[in-house]
């Protein structure tokens, strides 16, 4: 009898203290695709998870879990830090779009951002990056430092974003290298640093000599130093390559966007909404320029990467075709985002299909 | 000295208890890198074990669970212990359950939206022919060219993956999903959707399945000539040749029974918790169902409950890096362990243990 109640005062006790916690700070989950330290998507959502701790400290209790495959686990994953009095849960790959969806539906009181996807809810937000206006700085660089006027791209899946950012830099190195090709390489993965090394291989084999890749690894870079090559980091500046191979970079930042977000739960002010954000917002970063690059040309990208930022210049800015040669977009003509969003075409000039 | 001495016939003692030893020193051991992890053990040993059955605010949600994530383990697990009875190593099973999958959701999306309660029904079928027919592969290769089915089955894991990409991205994609990987999603079509049968239970028809097939593998082994057979053809291979037992059947029996089991694991997973085909669908069931027949010790209902075993450290892993901050490898780690210690304890079911003090050796 002694016994029980004690167990009983002392299960309500840890309850009390659990709900008392919960109540004061806001508790923010994340859950990630990969282990937090796969150097890509990953570990760039994982860290700018932990720069929005550092910035509220105590403030907020922060929930973290990896490896979380898409599909039926996710939502179990997503159920469980519902239950566990989650007040925002941030969903980082794109496969969480229906699992985030479908929780919730369930959970009307908890908060949900989803990366990368389109589907959104009364609280369910979506937000992800104009990586492609990277992509426009890195492809003018690949086009004004190719020698052999042929730049190779490791590309992972055949999805708009992909596509996207093969028809930015296709574009951009045109721009600074009229006589430029393009190959692609499509090995349908976002990290496996054997594949990257093997398809950086294939692509300088056939007489690329400036890689761009749209995998998470530095395996290209390290093939590319070996050959002489150039190329760039992905998704982190992967400052160890510098000044050579790498020339510059496109680096993920989510903290001010997870800082925003977590202080609009604080404020009791969120609201679904869906962010597309690039340089001007500081989601796209563009890593400082390094290697033999002619001054020019340095001053060419750095006002590009200005008059992006400052929404002066567009990448998909007409005239622009399609590969088949039907007209895109006429003189002066920007994309709209809905096109963007969908992009399922090649623009005139690259060469190869998309693989179905 | 100690030395190990080879029983005569394997101990029916240990072969019950090495399971149960296994589970206790991966405990000890887990909780051991737990505490280097800097948590507390006994604490992280709980939350993987009894909270997700017990827990106030979680075992309700996460007690169904347990049966959604045993449900395709057991049955590729049954399926893989008829073939392993035998000595056929079939390690590709995560290959025919990713077949499994794509060739019943392409059967129904070739239907959509026709709404009939024959196209559920159909689409199991085709499940169990992909993975049948994916199996078919190393058993041919095997019968015809003496190829070792060990690696042609786990080489085919690889091409079934990238079938699976193709398919998620190309010819089964959702023309509705603005260009975007992965089939339309099973669940928002009802007749289909491989839902609870009973609200709140996590029963759906591939749970079901895993509970006919444990009966029916025992019935097979235990009862039937053929499964005679295929365990004579594993214990004595020679035996079996002169009693008139072909190899070249019971490579197909063995393979082909797998490989259907496997592909309707993928059928009835696609259709519910999943959803859809998408190009992460392949979760490692094919591999992870491999510990499990061998933690059951190859009988059907050991596998049942290895099945829900295995189960529980997923969900409680799940919570124990929720709640404790684990990290998730180490989770991984732990289930690793479960079955290094099995294969290490098992050596006690074939051999004793003699302390040889005054013999020289």
């Amino acid at each position: 009898m002694k016994r029980r109640t004690l167990l009983a005062s002392a299960a309500a006790l840890s309850l009390a203290a659990g709900a008392a916690f919960a109540q004061d700070v806001p508790k923010i989950g994340f859950v990630y695709v990969g282990p937090v330290n796969d150097g890509g998507w990953s570990q760039h959502h994982h860290e700018s998870a932990m720069k929005m701790k550092e910035h509220f400290g105590d403030a907020i209790e922060l929930i973290e879990q990896e490896s979380v495959p898409e599909g039926a686990d996710a939502e179990r994953v997503l159920t469980q830090m519902a239950l566990s009095g989650a007040d925002l849960i941030f969903t980082t790959s794109f496969g969480y779009m229906d699992p985030t969806i479908n929780v919730a539906a369930k959970f009307p009181d908890v908060k949900f951002e989803h990366a990368t996807g389109y589907k959104t809810a009364e609280n369910v937000s979506v937000y992800s990056a104009r990586f492609y206006e990277g992509r426009a700085i890195t492809g003018y660089l690949a086009g004004a430092m190719t020698e052999t006027n042929k730049i190779g791209y490791i590309a992972s899946f055949p999805i708009p974003e992909v596509i996207r950012g093969i028809n930015s830099s296709y574009i951009h190195a045109k721009q600074a290298n009229p006589d430029v090709e393009i190959a692609v390489v499509w090995i349908s993965t976002w990290f496996d640093p054997a594949k990257e090394a093997d398809a950086t291989q294939a692509l300088l084999d056939q007489g690329a000599d400036v890689v761009l890749a749209h995998t998470d690894s530095t395996a290209p870079l390290a093939v590319l130093e070996k050959a002489g090559a150039y190329g760039f980091g992905q998704a982190a500046d992967m400052a160890e390559y510098k000044p050579e191979p790498r020339l510059s970079s496109i680096i993920d930042d989510w903290a001010p966007y997870y800082i925003e977000r977590v202080q609009a739960v604080i404020d009791g002010s969120w609201e679904s909404v869906n962010t597309w954000d690039g340089i001007g917002a500081g989601m796209v970063g563009i890593g400082e320029f390094t290697g033999p690059i002619p001054d020019d040309v340095v001053a060419t990208v750095t006002q590009m990467k200005e008059d992006i930022a400052a929404g002066d210049y567009h990448p998909f800015t007409g005239p622009l075709n399609k590969q088949d040669g039907s007209a895109w977009l006429a003189e002066g003509e920007v994309a709209d985002d809905g096109t963007l969003a969908g992009m399922d075409f090649y623009v005139e000039g690259v060469t190869g299909s998309i693989p179905n | 000295m100690i030395r190990l001495e080879k029983r005569p016939n394997p101990s029916r003692l240990w072969t019950g208890l090495t399971p149960i030893l296994a589970v206790l020193l991966t405990m000890v051991v887990g909780g051991f890198m737990f505490a280097l992890l800097g948590k507390p053990p006994l604490e992280a040993i709980r939350t993987i074990f009894w909270d997700p059955l017990f827990h106030p605010q979680f075992a309700g949600y996460s007690r169904p669970q347990l049966l959604v994530k045993a449900g395709p383990l057991i049955l590729i697990a049954i399926g893989l212990s008829v073939g392993f009875r035998a000595g056929i190593w079939n390690i590709g099973a995560e290959g025919q359950y990713i077949m499994g999958a794509v060739c019943g959701a392409a059967v129904g999306l070739a239907f959509y939206p026709a709404e009939t309660v024959l196209l559920f029904p159909l689409m199991v079928i085709a499940g169990a022919l992909g993975g049948w027919a994916w199996a078919m592969i190393p058993a041919f290769l095997k019968t015809r060219f003496g190829t070792n089915e060990i690696l042609v089955s786990l080489m085919l894991v690889y091409v079934a993956e990238n079938i699976l990409a193709s398919a998620s991205a190309g010819w089964l994609r959702n023309p509705e999903g603005m260009g975007f990987p992965g089939s339309r999603n099973f669940k928002q079509w009802a007749s289909v959707y491989n839902d609870e049968l009973v609200i709140n239970t996590g029963m759906h028809w591939g749970v079901v399945a895993a509970f006919i097939a444990v009966i029916a593998a025992y019935v097979l082994m235990a009862r039937h000539i053929q499964g005679f057979n295929i365990r004579l053809t594993g214990e004595a291979p020679r035996a079996a040749k002169f009693s008139g037992v072909s190899p070249a059947r019971i490579i197909f029996l063995c393979l082909g029974i797998s490989g259907a089991l496997a592909g309707m694991a993928g059928l009835f997973e696609v259709t519910g918790p999943a959803g859809q085909i998408s190009i992460d669908f392949g979760s490692g069931y094919g591999f992870t169902a491999i510990i499990v027949a061998f933690l059951g010790r190859l009988n059907p209902f050991g596998i049942l409950l290895a099945g829900l075993l295995m189960a529980l450290t997923y969900i409680g892993g799940e919570l124990a890096q929720l709640m404790l901050g684990l990290p998730g490898a180490s989770i991984q780690l732990f289930q690793g362990m479960l079955l290094f210690f099995l294969l290490a304890t098992d050596v006690f079911t074939n051999y004793r243990i003699r302390l040889t003090g005054r013999e020289v050796a």
